[in-house]
């Protein structure tokens, strides 16, 4: 079936570097087809712009199959566009019509200053999980995978929570800019489990003053973030956190 | 994350306090004898150290609450410094997005109140005694809500009020850890609810007052 083609209007941020003060470009865009992927467009878009000798939009992507977090696109004021728990790599153009007008922007955040144009640094997220978000192994022999129960409702809390791709679109759609649901996932993904014991009081200490040392603001819980996540994590593990810093501070009486 | 457990623990002591409070203000329909005999045992119980402590601690809640706002607004605030030219909210609502706005309103109004009430500069108040020689609470609230400017600030106070804990007397359970999955659609009706409580009681008394229902 022939596919129709749509033209839009695309609003999009455009930053030469970190420096740069950056603005909104207005580009008429033409030929897109309702098949391809938000990012299929961008790749349209960059490949007439580059035949025309102008410089391409960069943007973030990897595996563009939903599941390694590297795209970030704010898409008209809602992260990842307006498909509930669908990233922007998955993301098809069916869902605009044609004439629409497309702002895109890229996350906002000082812990993620952009790179270029749509690109922000996200180490933050690295760092954070650098302080805490391990679990201690011993090397050598596998264990039997049966010597270490979990119990079924665990074993699924845990997997949901692990379900984040850390792309961190709860911390660009927060209207406070806090990264409380990817570090509460983490947080949360091992506490359920029992090879997250150990470590469990230093992790959630150490997670949370790392989260805090990167300038992420103070969950307000307006809930923005479970409804905008890929990966649909719940805020309770924001709960589940809440309770394991409250109850490890109180405990380790710092 | 310490500030907003601070925040919700204060919370919940100022919380308990004005669900006392209008409890204790409503008796001002049941006549002087009530209101008045109230007032006195508040003042007298365990020989008037009863009052202070309780004075005490709400002062010290209030201010760390008012700190713990300050400071996890200026982090958040913070944490954005280039904003978005469109950003939709899907999720949060009015009274959230506002809680430092409602907040700061409600203060002034406190201190208004207190100065009111409580503390009386002018003295306006002072000579209000009743036929025991108590001091005639009764009397002053009922000269007070006759004046519809006095009436006015009460209400938008407490319209203001009810906003803040619509959204706080729920939101203290998720920062506590208290929320899950299966408990959310009861406790996002706590708040709500208390709040629809508070405003109707709290209204009450004004505009009852006002109506002619007290005297
Ligand atoms: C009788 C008076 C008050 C009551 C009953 C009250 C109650 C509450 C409650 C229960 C919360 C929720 C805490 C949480 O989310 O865990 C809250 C949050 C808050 N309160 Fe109050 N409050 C009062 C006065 C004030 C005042 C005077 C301020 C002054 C600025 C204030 C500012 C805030 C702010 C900014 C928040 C939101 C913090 C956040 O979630 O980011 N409140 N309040
Ligand atoms: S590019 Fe991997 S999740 Fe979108």
């Amino acid at each position: 079936m022939e596919q129709k083609s749509m033209r839009l209007t695309l609003r999009v941020w455009r930053q030469d570097g970190p420096n740069d003060a950056g603005h909104v470009e207005t580009l008429q865009v033409d030929g897109i087809l309702e098949d391809m992927s938000f990012l299929e467009m961008l790749d349209k878009v960059n490949q007439d712009l580059i035949r025309a000798g102008k410089e391409p939009i960069a943007f973030d992507h990897d595996c563009r199959e939903g599941i390694c977090g590297t795209c970030s696109l704010m898409i008209d004021g809602v992260a990842h566009g307006p498909m509930k728990g669908t990233t922007a790599c998955q993301l098809h153009m069916r869902h605009f019509r044609d004439g629409d007008t497309i702002t895109i922007e890229p996350w906002r955040s000082g812990a993620f200053p952009v790179v270029k144009d749509l690109v922000v640094d996200r180490s933050a997220f690295d760092r954070i999980l650098q302080a805490g978000g391990y679990v201690s192994v011993n090397t050598g022999a596998a264990p039997d995978a049966h010597t270490l129960p979990v119990p079924k409702p665990d074993a699924d809390a845990a997997f949901d929570a692990a379900a984040c791709i850390g792309c961190g679109a709860c911390v660009a759609s927060c209207p406070n800019g806090s990264a409380m649901l990817f570090v509460a996932a983490k947080v949360s993904h091992l506490a359920r489990l029992p090879q997250g014991q150990p470590e469990r009081r230093k992790r959630v200490l150490d997670m949370v003053a790392q989260m805090d040392a990167e300038g992420f603001g103070a969950c307000s819980n307006h809930y923005e973030c479970e409804a905008v996540c890929p990966k649909e994590i719940s805020a309770r593990v924001i709960a589940e956190m809440n309770r394991d810093y409250l109850e490890s501070r109180l405990c380790s009486g710092s | 994350m310490a500030a907003k457990a601070t925040m919700a623990v204060t919370g919940i002591v100022l919380l308990s306090f004005v669900l006392g409070h209008m409890a204790g203000n409503l008796q001002v329909f049941l006549g002087p004898e009530a209101m008045n005999s109230y007032a006195e045992f508040l003042h007298d119980f365990g020989h008037g150290l009863a009052l202070w402590v309780v004075r005490a601690v709400l002062l010290a809640c209030l201010v760390l609450h008012v700190a713990s706002a300050a400071y996890v607004v200026r982090v958040s605030k913070a944490a954005r410094p280039v904003g978005y030219v469109m950003k939709k909210d899907v999720a949060t609502d009015f009274a959230a997005r506002t809680m430092w706005m409602t907040g700061l309103i409600v203060l002034a109004f406190l201190v208004y109140h207190l100065l009111h009430f409580t503390i009386d500069p002018l003295g306006a108040y002072h000579d209000f005694v009743d036929a025991e020689g108590r001091h005639d609470v009764h009397r002053m609230v009922v000269t007070a809500f006759q004046s519809l400017p006095t009436v006015a600030v009460y209400v938008v106070a407490q319209v203001l009020l009810a906003i803040h804990i619509s959204h706080g007397g729920s939101s203290l359970f998720q920062t506590l850890g208290w929320r899950s999955p299966r408990n959310a659609k009861w406790v996002d009706r706590i708040g709500p609810t208390l709040a629809a409580v508070i405003l109707v009681g709290n209204l009450f008394i004004p505009l009852g007052v006002f109506a002619g229902l007290a005297s």
